[in-house]
């Protein structure tokens, strides 16, 4: 059953939103989210990517050996992030100064290869491209909205300028590392209440596409070995 | 000695003060996923060693040798992923042929770190801090070490959390989150601790 295209570009947004819903992507989410411009600008960098690199698998699906399509994938992946990244640093230097390694690090981005593996392998170029979309902008706002709580009671500031009256009552602990891991642990506990405890189910997105697939799933590859 | 000195320093800070899982936030996935148990949590935590030793050792002289000599310092990111993924692999088959015993306590565990951003990370960083050959070396063996202390301190929190009552929209990963939260805190007590170790 083909979903209509509406449906496709919406299920990244909320339904199936990467990074609250699916739980992917977890490093840049808690790495890149102590100010609300680092967030926008990694999420952009990993929506770009996305778009591009869903659209040329989509576009290579049938010639792409089935053996050999993690590496092949990886190789898209990986030349559309160099793209993004020398792009960065000639126009927006100082962004890109911020954003440092995690910048190179969208290359092994479970989103990424997460949507090549399970919607552009299967799909067309147009709709691979809006999956690319909505999935690219999921990921943007859930880093924003974590970007926003942090920011704001951490620093007292949102996207640099300062708020006047938080500016005075700021709590340190929400920019730094601890902060991190104590709003995203809220916001899905937020999101599990929201949806009644429907969210938390990844099995239809089917996690073999990620890279780190094997590591959430020791315990059956290893019965499977046996 | 001078140079011993920054050895330690590189050593002491990779692992407790910049933890690469609980204050730089790479390698998260199987931080999360493999911290169940502790046997699991210490596997992967050596297979992670491994690899990172083994990677810097092989993604150190190709950057120096090759893409700096070359002016290809733009292939960093795509040269470093595919020699990485490509190596586990290797790895892995060579343990298994020559050294069944050691690829059944780790080989479970390596192809999954292929492409764990830990390890990609830590070699990119390498590069970027100007360390040499050695201190590239040290400050992986260093950034796997916390990597393993990370693993095996949770993987204790979370049998403690299986048994508790958790508010049922806390269940499961925020809760674990939560925990995280706290065990990064208590690695912050470590900040001053290189600073002040020579004075």
């Amino acid at each position: 059953m083909k979903k209509g295209y509406l449906s496709v570009l919406i299920n990244g947004l909320l339904k199936e939103n990467p990074v609250f819903v699916l739980v992917l992507g977890t490093c840049p989410t808690l790495a890149m989210t102590d100010s609300a411009t680092k967030a926008f600008g990694m999420g952009i960098a990993a929506a770009i990517v996305l778009i591009c690199s869903n659209m040329v698998i989509s576009a290579l699906r049938k010639i792409i050996p089935d053996t050999v399509r993690i590496p092949c994938y990886i190789v898209v992946i990986a030349g559309f992030v160099t793209i993004v990244q020398m792009a960065m640093q000639a126009y927006m230097p100082d962004m890109y100064k911020s954003l440092g390694t995690y910048l190179a690090l969208i290359v092994v981005n479970c989103i990424i290869l997460g949507r090549a593996e399970m919607f552009a392998r299967e799909n067309g170029i147009f709709r691979s491209a809006l999956d690319g979309i909505g999935m690219g902008l999921g990921f943007t706002i859930a880093l924003l909205s974590m970007a926003t709580v942090r920011e704001i009671l951490g620093a007292g500031s949102f996207f640099g300028i300062a708020i006047p009256f938080m500016k005075n009552y700021t709590i340190p602990f929400f920019t730094q590392a601890p902060g991190g891991f104590f709003v995203f642990g809220c916001l899905i506990a937020v999101v599990n209440v929201i949806t009644k405890g429907k969210a938390i189910k990844k099995k239809e997105f089917g996690c073999e596409g990620c890279p780190s697939y094997a590591v959430c799933h020791v315990e059956k590859i290893a019965k499977e070995e046996q | 000695m001078e140079y011993f000195k920054s050895l330690v320093v590189i050593l002491m800070t990779s692992v407790l003060v910049n933890n690469y899982v609980l204050n730089k936030f790479l390698g998260i996935c199987p931080f999360l996923g493999v911290s169940k148990k502790l046997n699991q949590a210490t596997g992967m935590g050596i297979a992670v060693i491994f690899v990172m030793l083994v990677a810097t050792a092989v993604t150190w002289p190709i950057q120096i040798f090759v893409l700096n000599r070359f002016g290809l310092e733009y292939m960093q990111t795509i040269v470093f992923i595919l020699v990485i993924a490509a190596l586990v692999q290797f790895v892995e088959i060579v343990l298994k042929k020559y050294i069944p015993g050691l690829h059944k306590s780790l080989g479970v565990y390596l192809p999954l770190i292929t492409t764990n951003c830990a390890v990609l990370g830590v070699t990119i960083n390498n590069i970027n801090d100007g360390y040499d050959f050695t201190q590239s070396m040290v400050s992986s063996l260093g950034c796997g070490l916390g990597f393993l202390l990370a693993m095996v301190l949770f993987s204790g929190v979370r049998t403690r959390l299986e048994s508790e009552n958790i508010p049922k929209a806390f269940q499961g990963l925020p809760i674990t989150l939560l925990a995280a939260s706290i065990v990064s805190l208590a690695f912050f007590g470590f900040g001053g601790i290189v600073d002040n170790m020579f004075k």
